[in-house]
């Protein structure tokens, strides 16, 4: 068996055996499903909201919750082997330091395809059996592109993890890395973008905006999944956006947050051939 | 003999730290090397280089004739074997499950991790979690993965560490049968009781120097160092300090029925007849210079 195929294998069961996957698929079908019994109790009803809308709000969570998620489970990939001694014992193997580090990293984003299939996967069933919305083809392709895209924003940020984990000589410091990548991608840059929409009274930024947003993997899975929908786009403001023209498709939006998962496993890769053991 | 490894002045910088100075070590095939020195002396440090995982600064090294770090690394890699210092292998998963991971990694045979669990006692504890493991069990583990693909060089660092003196025996035990095999086995270690009866040569490391390396008969006649005879009886008229001159012998009377000589060793015989020749002595014991004694005889000379 190929050797990457075979570090992969095991990287995913121990992700199983580590009861990941089963945490990460409940901690998201329990998320969608509060989310669509008591999304709409703000306006004063409680019961199941059709699918659509739990989309919207889904994903504004999501853009919270999965980085965090794929950061923690990847954050001692490498630096974790190091620490318990495998490292060493593993390069005096017939292999080679990328097909480890791309074995690695195909275990842990299978852990994440897994369990977003799975974890959203029953919570959309379950939610769409209660609001009738079971052949709604059309929801279901845009809820695919949630599961998608929500798997791709996990694999940037497990990448993410890698670089880190490549770099750093000790876990701890691999932890606090990962959580200053989070702060980052998740919080302070989205500030900065709206404290300059706010200072300069939205007089510039509205050619090149949209353009910075690519620059954030988190906005990129934001523009795919909310300026799909016509409720969404008069909600968040993201209407003008997603005028921007051709570029903001969700094909090549996806394929913009695909150039963030291979760059940073690049950058991976390439320290990791350098790091000492 | 077939030189297994070649290592010819070799020195190894990190930044401005020499780890390793000038070392020259043959092994050949079939023997039993130990790599002897304190913590830091760079054991682990030549076991990386012969491993390939790290380049040297200075010097040439082959394995099996070839550079560990040449275009046959793979090949080479597949032919030995390693134990590192400390391991702990993937808590979570089975002991079977971890070996098999290595197993397929080294592109050997499944069927040797049920053999290799059942050579090393751990069949019963197969399929229970790393996690549950006593230190002794995983060391075993350990070794079994090292012994993964049969191979023709065992690398083990300080494998004894932290083992009790059981599982310490019992892990001497295993490498003896490794060496009925031919196996070509080179071990580390600081612990040093114990070990100079399963080693053929000892190489000793201080400071990243070789200070030492032969044969323990070897280092005993190049230490010069002394023998000790425990002497027990009863001689109230006995005058030793005449009995014994010319044979180079210092003594001194632990009390009136007990006596400790030093001598050299080549006098070991001429004494043993004198002591033997008077009645009045009831009990000797001989005592050869040990391992320990020619370890701390090399590194308390000053470099």
């Amino acid at each position: 068996m190929n050797t990457i195929l075979i570090v992969a294998e095991k990287e995913f069961r121990d992700g199983m055996r580590n009861r990941w996957v089963m945490a990460i698929s409940i901690c998201f079908a329990l998320l969608a499903l509060g989310l669509a019994y008591f999304g709409a109790s703000a306006s004063g009803i409680v019961g199941f909201t059709s699918l659509s809308t739990t989309i919207i709000s889904l994903a504004s969570l999501a853009i919270f919750l999965i980085p965090l998620i794929a950061l923690l489970l990847a954050y001692d990939s490498i630096v974790g082997e190091d620490e318990q001694g495998t490292l060493l014992l593993l390069l005096t193997y017939p292999l080679q330091r990328h097909e480890l580090l791309i074995g690695k990293f195909m275990g842990h984003a299978g852990i994440m395809a897994a369990s977003t299939c799975i974890g959203f996967g029953i919570a959309a069933l379950l939610i769409a059996i209660m609001t009738g919305e079971l052949f709604d083809f059309n929801l279901w392709r845009a809820f695919g592109l949630f599961i998608l895209t929500a798997t791709l924003l996990g694999w940037v940020f497990i990448a993410m993890a890698y670089v880190t984990s490549v770099i750093v000589v000790e876990k701890s410091r691999a932890a606090g890395v990962s959580l200053l990548l989070w702060f980052w991608f998740v919080l302070i840059f989205d500030l900065l973008m709206l404290g300059q929409l706010v200072l300069t009274k939205g007089a510039s930024g509205g050619d090149w905006l949209p353009y910075l947003l690519l620059l954030n993997p988190t906005d990129v899975f934001r523009l795919i999944n909310l300026a799909g929908f016509e409720a969404a786009r008069q909600y968040t403001g993201l209407a003008h956006l997603s005028d921007s023209g051709a570029l903001f498709n969700p094909y090549i939006l996806s394929f913009i947050l695909l150039i963030w998962i291979i760059t940073p496993l690049s950058i991976a890769v390439w320290r990791f051939n350098t790091r000492r053991v | 003999m077939n030189k297994v490894i070649e290592i010819q002045q070799v020195s190894k910088l990190y930044d401005d730290f020499k780890a390793l100075d000038d070392i020259s070590i043959d092994l050949y095939e079939g023997e039993i090397l130990g790599l002897l020195g304190h913590n830091g002396a760079g054991k682990t440090t030549s076991m990386k280089l012969i491993l390939g995982i790290i380049e040297a600064s200075q010097g040439d090294i082959k394995l099996f004739n070839e550079s560990p770090l040449g275009p046959q690394a793979n090949n080479l890699r597949k032919q030995l074997g390693y134990l590192p210092e400390n391991v702990s292998f993937y808590s979570q998963l089975t002991g079977r499950e971890v070996l098999e991971y290595f197993c397929k990694l080294k592109k050997a045979s499944l069927k040797e991790t049920d053999r290799l669990l059942e050579q090393l006692g751990l069949a019963y504890a197969a399929d229970r979690r790393v996690k549950t493991y006593s230190k002794g069990m995983r060391q075993r583990l350990g070794l079994a993965q090292a012994l993964l693909g049969k191979p023709r060089l065992l690398l083990l660092d300080e494998p004894t560490a932290g083992l009790d003196p059981v599982a310490t025996s019992d892990f001497y035990t295993n490498l003896a049968e490794l060496r009925m095999q031919g196996t070509t086995i080179l071990i580390s270690s600081h612990v040093l009781p114990g070990i100079e009866k399963h080693i053929d040569r000892a190489a000793i490391l201080g400071k990243g120097q070789l200070l030492a390396c032969g044969s323990l008969d070897e280092l005993r006649k190049a230490t010069k160092l002394p023998l000790t005879l425990h002497v027990r009886g009863e001689w109230p008229d006995t005058d030793w300090q005449q009995q014994l001159t010319g044979l180079d012998v210092d003594f001194q009377h632990l009390n009136g029925k007990r006596l400790e000589l030093f001598a050299p060793l080549e006098r070991k015989m001429d004494i043993m007849r004198i002591l033997t020749a008077d009645p009045s002595v009831s009990d000797i014991d001989v005592i050869s210079p040990t391992l320990e004694s020619i370890y701390n005889y090399y590194n308390r000379i000053p470099s």
